[in-house]
């Protein structure tokens, strides 16, 4: 049983059913990437991981219990920690503020996890004054992952941490989410940019109509001919 | 020289220091505006009538307090019963919210549909207020009602034209600025403070970090409601109070709210002061002030005067038109976004 395991899981949005059974499981330690064509469910199997998107079958457990039933909110106290794929920064708000809300339910010293968070993302130390509005797209998306951070979660969510991020800094991104799975943390993320993904994914899920079409680690899946021809471009 | 310094004190009379009062008021209500605008996002047209409720009941209270002989000396006894008005009108706006707006928020109405509410909210308490106190004109200052008198002013400076400064426009002044500082005080430096600007910011990102939208939205009409208070009370301190007027005022406070840019605090003060300012330096008669400036001109029967005081309110309207027209996000957000 993995750390975090959404088994068998159906459900969608306004009673149309997005997810048709599919499983996603990560441990700690691990980056699993989910990847698959437009509408295959990759957003919405994580959604429902959250507990954004209700389940109608199916079952989310973490650390061996279950969070069946659980708003989004009591998730995220349990430590899984949620970047949105847009609008995941507060504009109006200064860097170190933004820090500082990731943080907004801890009630002990938080300073170590802001040097923690700054020595991931040196730039945001650089930033830490200036208004969230202010920051280019890739130092958006950092500042969303260091505000994750700053729950101190054990579980990671990113929603396609690169998509509109220049390739060299979506480069640079996914080598510090790497760098984060060494501290123990289970990243799952889900890719548009699938070969880059699953270049550093320990464990690779392609999805389709919300189904599981194949698992396999990332490198398995990267020489796997038919994944090749179907979601990669040959 | 004498006559250019006595044009100027009729013009700092007569138009720079009410429209400073003005303005104030103005400011207070239209941060109220953008504070609920910010945080439930929508217009809250129950606005001026909630300043009439509050001060209402601020003025029930400073009757009781003058019969029962109670005095604050040369400030207004008003000031005394002004905890009282805000404790009432908090425990109104937590009312109206748990049994109107909250259940518009479950059905994720859209905000239109809030403003709708607010109306009936509006009218609701036009009411209420005109059942408990009347639609007529009350008069509640009371205390020391000039600080400095236009004699005073012409006998220590010897000029023919004097400075009137009440204690209402002081005491304006001096209360709107405390309360901003406590505002933003609490705004910038508080976690609930910081929570609540984070709401307004993203609300979903928000509730991700944990912010419970109950606090907030709990927070937003206890500060909405003191400031509303706190607004109505000057401004009906100032003038006189009559529920039509609080009605009325709805209007200009909007303009400022808008002219600042929805949603920005700073906005709100800035076009507060904008909005007193032309409103009473377009209805002021100026033939006395150029008649001090250039001596002997000719200006036939004119006043002098470019707007009637009748039409004041088309003042708000057309500033509300044009930067609606020109810069539709107010002027503190089309100034950051070129």
């Amino acid at each position: 049983m993995s750390y975090l395991n959404g088994s068998k899981m159906c459900g969608g949005y306004n009673g149309v059913q997005i997810l048709n059974g599919c499983s996603i499981s990560v441990d700690r330690g691990q980056v699993v990437v989910i990847v698959g064509p437009n509408g295959a469910g990759k957003s919405t199997a994580m959604k429902a991981l959250l507990g954004i998107v209700p389940l109608t079958t199916g079952d989310v457990a973490l650390d061996g219990k279950s969070l069946g039933g659980m708003d989004p909110q009591s998730r995220v106290n349990r430590g899984i920690a949620f970047v949105p794929q847009t609008d995941n920064i507060f504009p109006t708000m200064t860097v170190l503020e933004n820090l500082k809300m990731g943080a907004y339910l801890r009630r002990d010293d938080i300073g170590a996890s802001i040097e923690e968070v700054f020595e991931t993302f040196p730039i945001l130390r650089t930033k830490r004054g200036d208004l969230g509005r202010t920051l280019s797209g890739g130092q958006r998306q950092q500042l969303a992952v260091g505000r994750a951070l700053m729950s101190q979660p054990t579980v990671l969510m990113l929603d396609e941490p690169t998509a509109g991020v220049s390739p060299n800094v979506a480069a640079d991104l996914l080598r510090q989410i790497v760098a984060l799975k060494e501290r123990g943390l289970a990243v799952l993320m889900v890719e548009q940019n699938a070969r880059q993904a699953l270049e550093i994914a320990d464990v690779g899920y392609v999805l389709v109509l919300g189904e599981n079409r194949f698992t396999g680690s990332g490198q398995d899946l990267l020489a796997d001919h038919e994944v090749r021809r179907s979601f990669l471009g040959g | 020289m004498d006559n250019l310094l006595n044009g100027l004190v009729l013009f700092l009379n007569f138009v720079v220091v009410p429209a400073t009062s003005y303005g104030a008021q103005l400011a207070l209500g239209a941060l109220g505006v953008n504070l609920i605008f910010g945080v439930l996002r929508f217009s809250n047209f129950a606005h001026g009538d909630t300043m009439a409720f509050g001060t209402m009941l601020t003025i029930l209270g400073t009757w009781a307090l003058q019969s029962a002989g109670f005095s604050l000396g040369f400030l207004p006894t008003a000031l005394a019963a002004l905890p009282l008005g805000i404790a009432g009108t908090i425990l109104f706006c937590l009312a109206a919210d748990r049994l109107v707006y909250a259940h518009y928020r479950r059905q994720k109405a859209a905000p239109v549909v809030f403003m709708m509410a607010s109306m009936g909210v509006m009218f609701i308490l036009n009411g209420v207020v005109r059942i408990v106190i009347g639609p007529n004109e009350r008069n509640f200052a009371d205390g020391e009602r000039f600080l400095v008198t236009a004699q005073q002013f012409k006998d220590a400076t010897g000029l023919l034209e004097g400075v009137t400064i009440r204690t209402s426009q002081a005491l304006t002044l001096a209360v709107a600025v405390l309360a901003v500082l406590a505002l933003f005080l609490f705004l910038q430096r508080t976690r609930t403070g910081a929570a609540m600007r984070a709401f307004s910011d993203n609300e979903t990102l928000a509730l991700l970090c944990g912010v419970s939208p109950k606090v907030v939205i709990r927070t937003t009409w206890i500060i909405a409601a003191t400031l509303m208070t706190v607004a109505g009370v000057l401004y009906g301190l100032d003038k006189s109070f009559r529920p039509f007027t609080y009605f009325q005022i709805l209007l200009p406070i909007f303009a400022a709210a808008i002219v600042g840019g929805f949603g920005r605090p700073v906005g709100a003060i800035i076009g507060g002061f904008i909005v007193a300012f032309s409103e009473i330096a377009l209805t002021y008669a100026y033939r006395k002030v150029v008649l001090y400036f250039l001596p002997g001109s000719d200006m036939g029967d004119s006043l002098l005067q470019l707007v009637p005081t009748d039409y004041k309110f088309s003042i708000s309207f057309v500033i509300l038109v044009v930067i609606l027209i020109i810069a539709p996000t107010g002027i503190l957000k089309a100034k950051s976004s070129s």
